[in-house]
């Protein structure tokens, strides 16, 4: 039994698996000027957290959201300056998580209009901390498979990436830390059906509607 | 009035200011020092403004945005009056941010500019500290430059806004150790509050505690361990935060 509500602040992190650093290619040109050192984190705020069977409206003007599955590590107890080997000693349970943006080739600048729009973060309840290594997230869309992912080619693991962000910021009891998103992520429309499933850890289904013309 | 959030004698009150003292709901008046100064709301979501005034864009060698460029912070950054902020041992520039901060008081969504100035409850005042050392060119402003432990002091008072008329003409300072430091005036914001409002919660909901701190002018500076940054904005109040080494910050550790 999981007693650990997802409460506090969703982080997220963007280049944290080889296939994403792959399909972006060099980093060395403007405007990035090199890979990123520190882990490269976004914040999902409070509007966009939805529970599973929810209908998300597309913003206004956006005919598709790309649709990254991820895992967010969900804090038990507050956490600053975590040590890799025991980091996961602070995590209460995971969820599964569809972090929806409208689509963006560049990481340059923050994007807020395209990944904070309300329901742009569907999750799952919080299920036990399993072991991560080699699970695979699939995302299907309208019953077919999009997408299939393991956890095996993240740059950072759950534990490193805990031990590197909590080094300039304390993560909350509630708090959730997404361990990693595709870059361009396989797209939805309205009407869609879109379901993330993981071994061991369930599903997440939501449905992808069209929102209110400006 | 003035609304503010305090710890003392092992609570959490909600004060008001009175003739320089602060009052408690049951009367109780408090001087200053025998208290500690909390954050003056329980934020929400928090939205901060990067190249918001073309002087500090300028300044910074860029152009100004033709969108607001937003970045998102998170309730680890912010602390109240009077507090602490760590400069790390690498740091070679670190810079206060003297910025008007807007509370909202309401929910909207889709909220135009003419609407846009009754969702808010009311102003304070916010250090954006940034240490420059640790910028990279992704979702830049990067968190490691803008979201580290207390490093968004904000307050002491929340400000009504029916006390503050004329929030896009106000004056903002800030002085480190008693010098001057930065100057500018709210009305050289690019993107004013109406507009910053309509843009936010055209695509999400703005939320009671919400707040956007909406970017600095030019004169920024390097700040050290010891020096005490005072960073006001006129007819809203005036935020003191002291800078700390590690080895201040951590001594307990």
């Amino acid at each position: 039994m999981i007693k650990q509500k997802v409460s506090g602040t969703v982080y997220g992190v963007i280049l944290n698996d080889n296939a994403s650093l792959q399909k972006i290619g060099s980093l060395d040109e403007a405007p990035y000027k090199g890979a990123p050192k520190a882990p490269v984190l976004y914040i999902k705020p409070a509007n966009t957290r939805v529970a599973c069977g929810s209908a998300v409206e597309l913003p206004a003007g956006a005919d598709s959201v790309e649709v990254a599955a991820t895992i967010g590590l969900v804090m038990g107890r507050a956490a600053g300056r975590l040590a890799a080997g025991n980091a996961l000693d602070a995590v209460a349970g995971v969820v599964l998580a569809a972090d929806l943006s409208l689509p963006h080739a560049s990481y340059y600048r923050p994007a807020i209009r395209e990944k904070c729009f309300d329901g742009a973060l569907p999750v799952s309840s919080v299920k036990p901390l399993a072991d991560l290594a080699g699970l695979v997230l699939t995302t299907e869309i309208d019953g077919e498979v999009v997408d299939s992912r393991s956890l095996n080619d993240l740059v950072r693991s759950p534990a490193r990436l805990l031990a590197d962000v909590t080094e300039w910021m304390t993560l909350a009891q509630g708090d959730v830390l997404l361990v990693g998103i595709r870059y361009q992520a396989p797209q939805a429309k309205a009407g869609s059906v879109v379901c993330i499933g993981a071994e061991g850890l369930g599903s997440l289904q939501f449905t992808i509607v069209q929102g209110a013309q400006a | 009035m003035k609304h503010g959030r305090i710890a003392y004698q092992g609570a959490v009150h909600q004060v008001t200011e009175a003739r320089g003292k602060v009052r408690l709901a049951d009367g109780r008046l408090l001087n200053e020092g025998d208290f500690q100064w909390l954050p003056p709301v329980e934020v929400g979501t928090v939205f901060a403004l990067g190249l918001n005034y073309a002087d500090h864009a300028k300044e910074l060698a860029f152009k100004a945005p033709e969108v607001p460029l937003v970045f998102l912070k998170g309730p680890n950054t912010i602390v109240g009056h009077k507090a602490q902020t760590r400069r790390p041992a690498d740091a070679t520039y670190m810079h206060y941010e003297c910025e008007l901060a807007v509370v909202i008081g309401k929910t909207g969504k889709n909220v135009k500019k003419a609407d846009a100035m009754g969702m808010v409850a009311g102003y304070t005042v916010a250090n954006d500290y940034a240490i420059r050392d640790y910028l990279e060119n992704f979702y830049r402003p990067n968190l490691r430059v803008k979201n580290r432990d207390g490093c968004t002091p904000l307050g002491p008072w929340l400000v009504d806004a029916a006390d503050v008329p004329n929030p896009m003409a106000l004056k903002l300072t800030t002085r480190v150790n008693g010098k001057t430091t930065q100057e500018g005036t709210t009305a050289d914001m690019i993107f004013d509050i109406p507009t910053l409002i309509e843009y936010l919660s055209s695509f999400m909901t703005l939320n009671p505690g919400d707040v956007i701190l909406t970017g600095t002018p030019e004169g920024l500076a390097d700040v050290k361990a010891g020096d005490v940054i005072e960073t006001e904005v006129e007819n809203v109040c005036c935020l003191v935060n002291t800078i700390v080494d590690d080895a201040t910050y951590f001594a307990n550790a």
